[in-house]
């Protein structure tokens, strides 16, 4: 009974999204809308069979740019935010510079990136790696700090180095929030890939799947762009998913909230 | 023979007219078991920061030489709470003090066994934190403290927060530790029961700024066991330490 009841739990969300599934596809056959307006689910899975290599490569060149963002946000956001916490100087003077990093929207200046940089990888890689550092660095940072006085005192009592106590001390205590912040990066990553490749255009032989989505748009290939759409979403998904369970391996020691 | 360890007027003060401990007189000998017995926030803790070169004194001076090692301390201090590195193991955790002075976890393996082994945790050395009792977790710390082979054992009222019976039976096995490995042990606790049970020597101090304000021999025999407690010269040692410790909260 118990089993059962988690076993449906389990289901529910793949029972609600086929049903929604349903309603849309019989929405679109009993109005008889067409596809450049509102494509059925049947047309867009049949499409995405048909488009699948050119749209997985399309798919593979955004990943690639987005995985190399998400690889260069947390070095760099790991190594600006150990450096940030060794003098409180230095981040009262560099943060407010990154946050205005942060809020400043990444539409705006990729154009100029795409000026300054000679190569559209390059540029893409830029622009995705600015919009995924900062939930890196901001929850780093506060990780850092985040250490327990009595352990702190413990490492002084023992004359512990500096950088035995970022080794033994700071950075374990960080982890959680790091991974954190690398979970939040891994999905900006991927839409900072993408709107970095809206912004360069359809142009240039690398095109990612943001280009596959403009060019449908103009030709009004709408169920093609549907299907570039389930493409990037079920990439994103499986990003998250996949560091949730790097996450999870190396946080498997520690106790879980409400046990002690 | 020199003492181990010898405080001259130590006095400690955060900020002005703000004091919080002393002046205070104090030598310890190797072997002995001090109590130092007092009310909350009369200084005990900042005593042993003071000793431990945690917190610099305001005043006065402390002769650490008979617990200097080279440039180290040899020092052991176990706090209130068992302060354990969460994310690492029992043994990772025991083996801590050695790694922050360079050592080899493989050559600190036997060292790490025996300090678990003393402290009755060689069962649990794969266990983390979160899966030990308040007790073992304490057993845990101790060990860590142990591990060192420090001179002079700190302990700041280390077992307050646990049950009365884990209390005591940790209690009956720091005096058997105590009297096995000829340690030197300083003992912070508000427990009057407590300071007489363990102690050679009972410090009471007074109510803030804290000072020695009595000394007192338990004049209990070695070596002494759990039956000690029901013994009617522990009781009438209980009450002259209570009677030293009203007195010294009397401003």
């Amino acid at each position: 009974m118990n089993g059962a009841v988690v076993l449906l739990a389990r289901l529910l969300p793949a029972l609600l999204g086929m049903l929604g599934l349903a309603a849309w596809e019989a929405l679109v056959r009993v109005y008889a809308i067409p596809p450049y307006v509102l494509p059925g689910p049947l047309l867009i899975a049949e499409t995405l069979r048909q488009e699948a290599p050119d749209l997985l490569a399309a798919l593979a060149a955004t990943l690639q740019v987005a995985l190399a963002a998400l690889a260069t946000a947390t070095v760099v956001g790991l190594l600006l935010s150990v450096l940030l916490v060794q003098s409180r100087l230095l981040e009262r003077s560099v943060y407010p510079w990154l946050v205005t990093l942060q809020v400043t929207p990444v539409v705006s200046i990729a154009p100029l990136i795409l000026i300054w940089a000679d190569d559209v990888f390059a540029a893409l890689l830029i622009c995705a790696t600015v919009v995924a550092f900062f939930p890196i660095v901001a929850n780093t940072v506060h990780g850092l700090r985040s250490v327990d006085p009595g352990l702190a005192e413990l490492f002084r009592l023992y004359g512990a180095s500096r950088w035995r106590t970022l080794v033994h001390l700071q950075l374990p205590t960080a982890l959680p929030a790091f991974l954190g912040g690398v979970r939040i990066a891994g999905g900006l990553s991927l839409v900072g890939a993408v709107v970095a490749e809206f912004v360069a255009g359809t142009g240039g032989t690398r095109s990612g799947l943001a280009g596959r989505i403009l060019e449908a748009g103009y030709r009004l290939q709408i169920p093609r762009m549907f299907a570039a759409l389930l493409l990037l979403a079920l990439a994103g998904i499986v990003l998250h998913a996949a560091l949730g369970l790097v996450t999870r391996a190396l946080l498997r020691h520690r106790p879980v909230a409400g046990e002690r | 023979m020199s003492p181990l360890l010898r405080l001259d007027s130590v006095a400690k003060a955060y900020g002005p007219g703000a004091a919080a401990l002393g002046p205070i007189d104090l030598t310890l000998e190797a072997g002995e078991f001090v109590a130092v017995l007092g009310p909350s926030g009369c200084g005990k803790s900042t005593l042993l920061r003071l000793i431990a070169g945690l917190v610099p004194p305001s005043s006065g001076r402390i002769d650490r030489r008979g617990i200097a090692a080279g440039d180290e301390q040899d020092i052991g201090f176990v706090f209130q709470d068992p302060t354990l590195l969460p994310w690492a193991s029992v043994v990772d955790n025991v083996f801590l003090p050695l790694r922050l002075r360079g050592m080899e976890r493989r050559a600190a393996m036997p060292r790490i066994r025996e300090a678990l082994a003393r402290v009755g945790l060689d069962g649990a050395s794969q266990r983390y934190p979160h899966q030990l009792s308040g007790g073992m977790r304490m057993r845990a710390s101790i060990a860590r403290a142990l591990v060192t082979g420090p001179r002079l054992l700190l302990l700041d009222e280390p077992f307050a927060a646990l049950d009365e019976i884990t209390r005591f039976r940790l209690n009956d096995d720091l005096l058997a530790l105590w009297r096995r490995e000829r340690l030197t042990v300083l003992f912070v606790t508000h427990s009057v029961f407590e300071a007489v049970f363990l102690a050679t020597r009972v410090l009471v101090m007074s109510a803030p700024p804290g000072r020695i304000a009595a000394e007192l021999d338990p004049g209990l025999p070695q070596p002494r066991s759990g039956n000690l407690r029901a013994d009617p010269a522990f009781a009438a040692a209980c009450g002259r330490a209570s009677a030293a410790l009203a007195r010294a909260m009397r401003p």
